[in-house]
């Protein structure tokens, strides 16, 4: 498989239809399967690991193999054949899942070992080990809440990478410049619009509008996103309103 | 990928959040709030070198039944010029697809917070009264608010009392015809709930017919709210707006509002019968000069009879 934690090019661009991913993950056709899958794990992988990193107290080999557990079970279809988006979120449903299969794994005492039977992800488990130490939650209070801004975390994340390859690629560099030192490194955000023209020898009015291109774009992305990995119009609309702008925890 | 601190995610959140204004006359300069209903923004009209306030739905929500209440709500207010509602500038839709209305930036206070730093029953009936005057003005238009609340009113620092969002409002019948078009484009359907528990008429919470009394009984909620003190005469006020049946409140807000200002001025007030020596108490009251005078002269009469008796 190949880098299973990248969603740029054209194999994240699924309709914009209602349903999409998880129609799409449910298909019988495997690449089709595959494909919505990879948009969700994407998503969702470091997020489920950090969380049972986290909420289960797990070790870090135990954790990645719980992980790829999951999402090996994903990936035949266990978990989503069950989901019914009238009755929850798509990433509550998730958490829940994830729940489940750690509290089975733990009464059970012992894991299934899938050998070679199970397909293993390459997901980058030294990065979100890195990640995990840069969080300050020593006893995360709510793990749904933490579970919600990791995803939020993986998403903008996703999306600035995304942002990134589209600037170069219709040669607007200096828009993604722009936005990475606002809106993504420390200490940019003070920066009046003047200084930073002067700085890139850009006039004051290009800088507004540069950053304003690269914000609009980066709102297409986010929002691309999430309409693939929500079930319905009305769970896309509550996830966007939590994902922009203030109701995130 | 690049790792993103929280401060940074909540900057991209916020900024992702940002309406494109980049092809409008209006610079964005920061957000004041959020509502059910979308952002509140204030921002630089550069034509006019002004600030003023935009009220904004995302583009996802503005294809949705959301985007039609905007506009409903600002062609409602364009309709109410009162100086105790905030006049609406503009209404449109930006590039990118949000559709917003541009008004007056109202500078000050919400009356939950504007309150609790008042403590004289007076000032807040005072305030209580400019609401009431707004709200009757906008049933004279025919047009009913339906979510009034402490929240959704604002008190500027001259005094000046504003009743915001005008989201869920509703024209009423006998005057759609009247409305020209935009003033009846969103009525609510028979069973639908908009409104604040705890200030929404039990009709309207059962998602009946409503008129104006309904406005009389988040009144008399909010009335309610500001007597703070206790007051008994006040209570009873409150206590007849909220009345179950809309038949037993107060005919008009015209009405609430004439028992509050009576209470103010120490009048009798329809709601709270008083007994002989209340009513007593209140005629001395508001004529001790006479009562001094005839006191005095009966003192000095008896005196007089007295000297008289004793000689």
């Amino acid at each position: 498989m190949p880098n299973d934690t990248g969603i740029g090019g054209d194999k994240g661009a699924f309709p914009t239809t209602r349903w999409s991913l998880i129609v799409a993950s449910r298909s019988e056709q495997a690449e089709e399967r595959h494909r919505a899958l990879e948009v969700l794990i994407a998503a969702y992988w470091k997020p489920v690991y950090k969380y049972i990193r986290l909420r289960w107290n797990k070790e870090n080999e135990e954790a990645k193999d719980l992980t790829q557990e999951f999402f090996a079970r994903l990936l035949e279809k266990e978990f989503l054949d069950r989901f019914d988006p009238e009755r929850a979120k798509l990433r509550t449903f998730l958490r829940v899942c994830v729940d489940r299969m750690v509290g089975n794994e733990e009464k059970a005492a012992h894991r299934l070992k899938r050998g070679g039977e199970m397909q293993v992800l390459s997901l980058d488990f030294e990065s979100a080990e890195g990640e995990l130490r840069q969080i300050d939650v020593a006893a995360p209070g709510d793990m749904d809440e933490f579970f919600a801004r990791e995803w939020a975390r993986n998403v903008f994340s996703a999306a600035i990478e995304r942002l990134r390859e589209d600037c170069e690629a219709r040669g607007k560099q200096i828009h993604f410049r722009l936005l990475e030192l606002y809106d993504v490194e420390e200490g940019g955000k003070d920066l009046t619009y003047e200084e930073v023209a002067k700085r890139f020898g850009l006039k004051p009015s290009d800088v507004t509008n540069y950053l304003s291109y690269a914000r609009r774009e980066l709102r297409g992305i986010v929002l691309k996103q999430l309409r693939q990995m929500t079930a319905s119009e009305d769970e896309f609309r509550r996830e966007a309103r939590s994902l922009l702008g203030v109701e995130l925890p | 990928m690049t790792y993103l601190s929280d401060s940074a995610l909540n900057r991209l959140r916020a900024a992702a959040d940002t309406p494109d204004l980049s092809s409008t006359r209006y610079r964005p300069i920061d957000k004041l709030g959020q509502g059910g209903m979308g952002g509140v923004y204030r921002v630089e009209d550069t034509v006019l070198q002004r600030e003023v306030a935009l009220k904004i739905i995302a583009a996802f929500d503005s294809g949705t039944e959301l985007g039609e209440r905007l506009l409903h709500e600002a062609r409602v207010i364009a309709q109410l010029e009162h100086p105790g509602i905030v006049p609406v500038h503009d209404v449109g839709r930006l590039p990118d697809g949000c559709v917003f209305y541009a008004m007056k930036l109202v500078q000050g206070d919400r009356l939950d917070d504007h309150i609790s730093g008042l403590e004289s029953l007076a000032e807040r009936l005072r305030i209580f009264g400019k609401i009431c005057e707004a709200v009757s003005f906008a049933h004279s238009r025919g047009v009913l608010h339906r979510d009034l609340k402490p929240q959704n009113i604002m008190v500027g620092p001259f005094g000046e009392v504003l009743v915001m969002d005008w989201g869920i409002s509703k024209v009423l019948g006998n005057t759609e015809a009247k409305a020209s078009g935009p003033l009846a484009l969103l009525g609510t359907n028979h069973g639908t709930v908009l409104g604040t528990p705890g200030f929404m008429a039990p009709e309207q919470a059962r998602g009946e017919h409503v008129d104006h009394r309904a406005d009389v009984f988040s009144l008399g909620a909010l009335l309610q709210f500001m007597n703070v003190g206790s007051s008994r005469v006040i209570g009873a006020i409150s206590s007849k707006a909220m009345a179950e049946k809309p038949g037993d409140r107060y005919a008009s807000v015209h009405d609430l509002s004439t028992d509050v200002a009576h209470f103010l001025d120490g009048l009798p007030v329809s709601a709270y019968p008083e007994s002989w020596t209340t009513r007593l108490q209140r005629w001395a009251g508001k004529n001790k000069a006479w009562l001094l005078l005839i006191l005095a002269y009966l003192i000095m009469r008896t005196l007089f009879i007295l000297w008289r008796a004793a000689e």
